[in-house]
């Protein structure tokens, strides 16, 4: 470990930051005889980095040539970049090496496609290999799947890693076709089939033989640029919601464009990178995955885009008053989960401590409810002063819409000047 | 006010229990036994720790609690807090005066504060697992330097025993001054001298205690750190939400 690996590491962990998923939740799995590392099942954030995403596992390239000219893509065959590319050997002993210290809780390795995607999926499985049966390497190991790559290689690969994932990015395929001309959703597609034919023979195998081995035990996912084409919000959650229905989908991540190659005229123009709508996104994901609501609740041909300026749940609740007020006290749990202001948590122990006596507001308050948002829409034991259908959704918007902060100047102050 | 003094351990505080119980009187305040006497105190007791009792009491509790909850209130135990004696008290009472217990009643005020404390306390032994920073030392074994809020190294040695059973370590907390050593087998508590332990309190080991990688890792992993980091997104607030400041100061990739 040299100045050479300084060098490579830098370049590779720049070409790897963009990719957005950083879970290492959903495979535990114990520590076995001379190996190291657990998999802990629930996932460990090991830092922070300045723009606030966790990094948990040791997210980097193999390599960052690539025979592919993706517009959206640092490593694009036309990018003048440097390239350079890891050996197995010294990818695997850094892994170990940052775990061993509790940086990280795992390897995430994607690579640039080099020759064709089978020769680059054979490098990666390398890597792969040299951690878990040389090195008895037991943590997390995400690995990204090359999309054209072979059913056989896959295989292989998924009886190793914990999740495997293939990025789609454009979020509708004609637009891909624009972007990445030598890409299309099939040979994406295919790769995510074989993960999921894969997980579900093992898991029938299981079923008879308690020693039959796991098949990406974690799942799989995938990753959504915003922004850079034009597609609405409606096609994006729709999509999501497709995959989800999908018995092996854990994750679809979004990720705000951020212009990494502006000469390009295919791509729009950004001063900063779209993250409300990023974030108005995963909230819409979340209320997917746990709050039952279905894609076509928060957004129809009619209003194929979210509101940018109320939250999605609060959104569909202004929209809906006529299921309103609910009464926390009798209302069924997937009507409490709907209220804007209670989330998984507060519902749950809502729905617990009900049965010991009728709950107060003040109740609900200690017990994590933001009444500030859910007073308008519950009943409790003391009667509801204002509901939402008594003060109009119209009203209520506008009293939950962010406003702008504005940094007011005190004209009573003198103002320090910086020179900057 | 009545207020009881006990040894300031778990099972004194059980026999607080028995004792109020058998005697029929309940204390307003418990305390520790060096600490003197508050201005108003009308009877004080001393309550010897029995542990035969505390086990009759843990028995009963036993019966009324499920095991989340027991873990919990050996949680809130941990947490250090100037109210763990008294709330662990009313906490315990209420739940043995009640025939079925009241341990899923979150709209009473004590098993909320209990609940909010043991989340608070395995937050604390979260974020151990998750920021604690191994140094490996010229001898082989792996050191890390913590002082968590509240009393969780203890917590989280199975964790580390687990993942990292194929080399020794120690996690030594600053603040307390006490340590969890692994040897490959076992997990023990480790008691450094006055003047080592002045000495570990910055963290910092010399140079030369550790091993010739060591410097090297320690670079390529901020330098990593660093290049992680997406400029056009940068939030440094979010950062400092998620990894407290207080956190920071063990932390390789922050010095």
């Amino acid at each position: 470990m040299n100045e050479k690996t300084l060098e490579k590491l830098k370049i590779l962990a720049d070409a790897a930051k963009y990719d957005v998923s950083c879970a290492s939740s959903g495979a535990s799995r114990g520590n076995m005889k001379g190996g190291v590392g657990t998999a802990a099942g629930w996932g460990i954030c090991h830092s922070f980095t300045a723009d606030g995403r966790c990094m948990s596992l040791f997210k980097i390239m193999l390599t960052n040539s690539c025979i592919y000219d993706c517009a959206y893509c640092v490593n694009r065959r036309s990018n003048d970049v440097r390239r350079t590319t890891f050996t197995p050997d010294e990818l695997a002993e850094l892994t170990l090496e940052f775990y061993r210290r509790n940086y990280i809780e795992g390897l995430f390795l994607s690579s640039g496609v080099i020759r064709n995607p089978d020769y680059t999926m054979e490098q990666m499985l390398r890597v792969v290999k040299l951690l878990r049966e040389v090195h008895r390497f037991n943590g997390y190991i995400h690995m990204k799947s090359i999309p054209g790559a072979s059913r056989e290689l896959i295989a292989q690969a998924g009886t190793l890693v914990d999740r495997m994932s293939v990025n789609l990015e454009i979020p509708s395929e004609q637009n891909l076709k624009i972007l990445a001309p030598e890409k299309n959703y099939e040979s994406m597609f295919a790769p995510m089939r074989f993960i999921q034919q894969g997980m579900l023979e093992s898991a029938e195998d299981r079923k008879r033989l308690r020693s039959a081995p796991r098949f990406v035990p974690a799942g799989q996912s995938t990753q959504l640029i915003i922004g850079a084409t034009p597609d609405s919000d409606h096609q994006i959650l729709s999509l999501a919601s497709k995959l989800y229905k999908r018995p092996t989908f854990k994750r679809v991540y979004y990720s705000g464009y951020i212009p990494v190659n502006t000469s390009d005229n295919r791509l729009p123009v950004l001063s900063t990178p779209p993250l409300v709508r990023e974030n108005r996104l995963y909230q819409a994901d979340w209320l997917m995955r746990f709050y039952g609501f279905g894609a076509n609740e928060m957004v129809d041909d009619a209003q194929p885009n979210l509101d940018l300026e109320i939250d999605p749940k609060m959104a569909w609740a202004l929209r809906h008053p006529e299921y309103f007020p609910v009464d926390v006290n009798t209302a069924p749990h997937e009507m409490i989960l709907r209220v804007p202001g209670i989330g998984v948590k507060s519902a749950m122990l809502i729905v617990a401590s009900r049965k010991y006596g009728r709950l107060t507001s003040a109740q609900l308050k200690k017990m994590g409810v933001v009444m500030k948002r859910a007073q308008y829409f519950i009943v409790c034991r003391e009667l509801p002063m204002n509901t939402v259908n008594e003060l109009q959704p119209e009203y209520l918007r506008s009293i939950f819409v962010e406003k702008p902060k504005r940094k007011k100047d005190d004209l009573l102050q003198l103002k320090i000047d910086w020179g900057e | 006010m009545t207020v009881f003094f006990y040894d300031k351990t778990f099972d004194g505080l059980l026999s607080c229990i028995f004792f109020a119980y058998e005697n029929r009187v309940f204390p307003d305040l418990i305390l520790e036994e060096a600490v003197q006497k508050p201005l108003f105190t009308e009877v004080s007791y001393r309550v010897t720790t029995e542990d035969e009792k505390a086990a009759r009491v843990w028995k009963a509790l036993e019966k009324k609690l499920s095991l989340t909850a027991r873990k919990a209130m050996f949680a809130v135990w941990l947490s250090e807090l100037e109210e763990t004696e008294m709330l662990l008290f009313r906490y315990m009472r209420k739940n043995i005066d009640l025939p079925q217990g009241m341990e899923m009643n979150f709209g009473d005020d004590d098993v909320l504060r209990c609940g909010e404390i043991a989340r608070k306390v395995a937050r604390d032994a979260q974020r151990l697992i998750q920021f604690i920073r191994f140094q490996e030392t010229a001898d082989g074994i792996y050191f890390a330097p913590v002082s968590p809020q509240h009393n969780t190294v203890r917590m989280v040695a199975r964790h580390f025993k687990a993942r990292f059973s194929d080399r020794p370590w120690v996690i030594y907390d600053t603040r307390r001054r006490f340590g969890i050593y692994y040897d490959l087998k076992t997990v023990s508590e480790i008691i450094f001298s006055d003047e080592e332990a002045e000495k570990l309190a910055s963290g910092k080991l010399d140079k030369e205690k550790l091993s010739e990688n060591e410097t090297v890792l320690q670079t390529l992993w901020k330098e990593y750190f660093r290049t992680m980091a997406i400029k056009e997104r940068e939030n440094l607030r979010l950062q400092r939400q998620n990894m407290p400041k207080r956190y920071w100061k063990y932390l390789t990739e922050m010095q």
